[in-house]
């Protein structure tokens, strides 16, 4: 904050450094970011609903982006949703109940050229397949824990 | 930094070059990176130690060589480019070196895919290492912008970009020499440059390709203009979801302030700017420069009714002056080889190359920079070299989700901006996504409305309720459930919604539904009379 000066305009910076660092945004840390900059809550609470990039929820273990991006929903990212869906029973957007496994969806990676592509934790996966994608699942969220 | 400075250090540079008399380049752009280049690149500098080749080879990272399907890609020079290579093949690379080439890795270059490009945007991607300044400037990099410090006014900076005919590559096209001047002649007490880098547009990367290939290159762009309309505080508004760009561009600020090429009086002149970021939130609304101002605020991003424009009053209230990452990326060149060279190149009314994203089922998919005025044709089935699995041509999609899809009898037309203006698509900011036959035409502009609703910001009525209905006409429809009277709510709707939005993206939204009713208004005929789709995706219930 002391970086962006204090200044109402950096509130999208700080509210990257804070999910930066914790991960995400609760309401603790909204309201400490909204008196600090001086702007009212409901402008913090604004911005960080508005943009898809911040959540206000605690994320899974572990995460996986599908891209629907319009290349990957061409060449078959629909299937990959429904194959989470079915194995997990969770829709991108949700958690597992065990907070094993986070499934988030993307505009677009810019990774077309590997279309479909999937982030596994921060790495990027290029023309996975839905059996692909279930192994990695199994793994990650063994049936028997 | 004086020319003579300058001057010194490419000189410097070209001898480093020289005495090393073999380059391996390895792409460390985010296609090939996610395909495991950096470890390639990491085993060959471990060869090159163990071989004690250190002081005559070296590797390199190099930005995106454009051919992102067949990654990772690696180039030992005189046109000796290898495919999908791994670190175990680390070993061949170098036993090829001024020997054979690897057959097995070999990828030709002698094909349509490289050689119908013309590079101006893309020349040093794949060339030089993008956290160096010093290949930059070796490249003739910040060169143009010496020069026009210090040999030129603002006027004649501004009289070449308008003799150049450049329009702004965002997707718009309006002219860039004319928001230039009209930016310079506004009145306020600062000044601010803006660079949209916020490319939302699913299937689109040229935008990132060029921050990870050669960020001084937008730098150098956005440094000229602040010269030519007298700005001293500049923003590059970035997506965070491109953290390979942020790097690089950080990267790369901190090295020209070093040089003394952003920071106060450059070049010992009495010009001062600085640069910087603004990092994205993931709204695509935000690429609409009204609402991008208000993100780069700190505010959300909603846009505003124009007029006033940015050029008038923007940022704070001051004269702004927003152009798109490949725009100023086109600059450099420009002042360096003079307006008149750029204007000869592409068609009577669009001037210079564009970069495409071309992507879909095509053999090719990856970067590529074609003059204006290349047939759709020569794209999609030279260039990309056509449909993979002897499936037939459907359409291409330009512009993302305010563009439209073009079918098979548009293949013959040019692209430029009137020609896909005429034909219900848009340029776009250059994503170019190619389907075949197992892609439903009503699917798809069912999958570009949902994004249009999604990424509504929800402060007009027309975008935020229009683009709702239009879903759930077209979702009845996929659902093989409609009737005739839903086609005709969807065609007023979308009558109703062109019109009436406050900005871009709404005034836009119906366009997919649009370009697909007038060029495949038989599969939404089947879809509604004989309850089936065409291409068998739809009725199953699967997609999202």
């Amino acid at each position: 904050m002391r970086r962006v000066g204090q200044q109402s305009r950096g509130l999208i910076e700080t509210l990257h450094t804070v999910q930066e660092a914790f991960g995400y945004l609760d309401e603790t840390a909204l309201r400490y970011v909204a008196s600090s900059l001086r702007v009212p809550l409901s402008r913090a609470y604004g911005v960080a609903t508005f943009y898809h990039f911040f959540t206000l929820k605690p994320a899974g273990e572990h995460t996986c982006v599908i891209c629907l991006g319009t290349a990957c929903y061409i060449k078959g990212a629909g299937e990959l949703v429904d194959a989470v869906k079915q194995d997990l029973g969770i829709s991108p957007g949700e958690t597992t109940a065990n907070r094993r496994v986070s499934v988030l969806s993307a505009r677009c990676l810019g990774s077309c050229g590997l279309a479909p592509a999937v982030v596994y934790d921060n790495e990027v996966a290029g023309k996975v397949t839905p059996e692909q994608l279930r192994q990695q699942m199994a793994k990650w969220n063994p049936h028997d824990a | 930094m004086t020319p003579e400075e300058l001057e010194h250090i490419a000189q410097t540079e070209h001898d480093a070059q020289a005495e090393i008399s073999q380059t391996v380049s390895v792409c460390v752009a985010a296609g090939c990176i996610s395909c495991q280049s950096q470890s390639v690149k990491d085993a060959l500098d471990r060869e090159i130690i163990s071989r004690g080749w250190g002081s005559r080879c070296r590797s390199k990272g190099v930005g995106c060589m454009g051919l992102c399907a067949e990654g990772p890609l690696v180039s030992t020079g005189n046109g000796t480019l290898y495919k999908g290579v791994t670190a175990a093949d680390a070993a061949s690379v170098l036993d090829g070196l001024g020997a054979e080439p690897v057959e097995r890795l070999l990828c030709p270059t002698d094909v349509p895919f490289f050689q119908r490009q013309k590079k101006i945007v893309l020349e040093n991607s794949g060339v030089i290492d993008p956290e160096r300044i010093e290949e930059y400037i070796a490249a003739s990099g910040y060169h143009g912008l010496i020069h026009a410090l210090t040999e030129m006014t603002s006027v004649e900076v501004i009289e070449q970009v308008v003799k150049s005919g450049l329009r702004g590559r965002g997707g718009a096209g309006y002219p860039t020499g004319l928001k230039w001047s009209t930016v310079s002649k506004a009145v306020g007490t600062q000044k601010f440059v803006i660079c949209n880098a916020d490319e939302g547009d699913p299937g689109a990367f040229m935008d990132r390709s060029v921050l990870e290939s050669d960020p001084h290159r937008v730098l150098e762009g956005m440094l000229i203009a602040a010269y030519a309309v007298g700005a001293s505080e500049g923003y590059i508004y970035v997506r965070a979801e491109y953290p390979l760009a942020i790097k690089r561009l950080k990267i790369a600020i901190r090295q020209a302030e070093r040089f003394g090429l952003l920071g106060p009086n450059i070049s010992g002149t009495r010009f001062s700017f600085r640069i910087d970021l603004r990092l994205g939130a993931g709204a695509f609304v935000c690429g609409e420069e009204t609402a991008l101002i208000a993100s780069v605020e700190g505010k959300r991003g909603t846009p505003r009714p124009r007029p006033p424009y940015p050029a008038q009053e923007g940022m704070l209230g001051q004269p702004t002056l927003i152009n798109n990452v490949e725009t100023f990326a086109n600059i450099p060149p420009i002042i360096r080889n003079g307006g008149e060279w750029y204007a000869a190149i592409g068609t009577e009314k669009s001037k210079g190359t564009k970069v495409f994203a071309l992507a879909g089922t095509v053999k090719n998919t990856g970067l590529v920079e074609v003059p204006m005025g290349i047939t759709l044709r020569e794209m999609v089935f030279e260039i990309g070299g056509g449909i993979p699995n002897e499936r037939q041509f459907k359409a291409v999609q330009t512009g993302g989700p305010s563009g439209g899809c073009l079918p098979s009898e548009c293949l013959d037309m040019p692209v430029d901006y009137e020609s896909l203006a005429r034909a219900g698509s848009i340029m776009g900011s250059g994503g170019m996504i190619v389907m075949d036959e197992s892609s439903c035409m009503v699917d798809v502009a069912k999958y570009f409305m949902d994004f249009c609703m999604t990424e509504s910001c929800g402060k007009c009525i027309p975008c935020r309720v229009g683009t709702y209905q239009m879903h759930r006409l077209l979702d009845t429809i996929t659902k093989l459930h409609a009737t005739p009277e839903d086609m005709a709510l969807l065609e007023e709707l979308c009558d109703l919604v062109k019109n009436t939005s406050l900005c871009g993206l709404g005034q836009s939204a119906p366009n997919p539904v649009l370009s697909t009713l007038r060029y495949f208004a038989g599969e939404y005929a089947a879809h509604i009379q004989q309850n089936r789709c065409l291409a068998g995706v739809c009725g199953k219930g699967a997609h999202v």
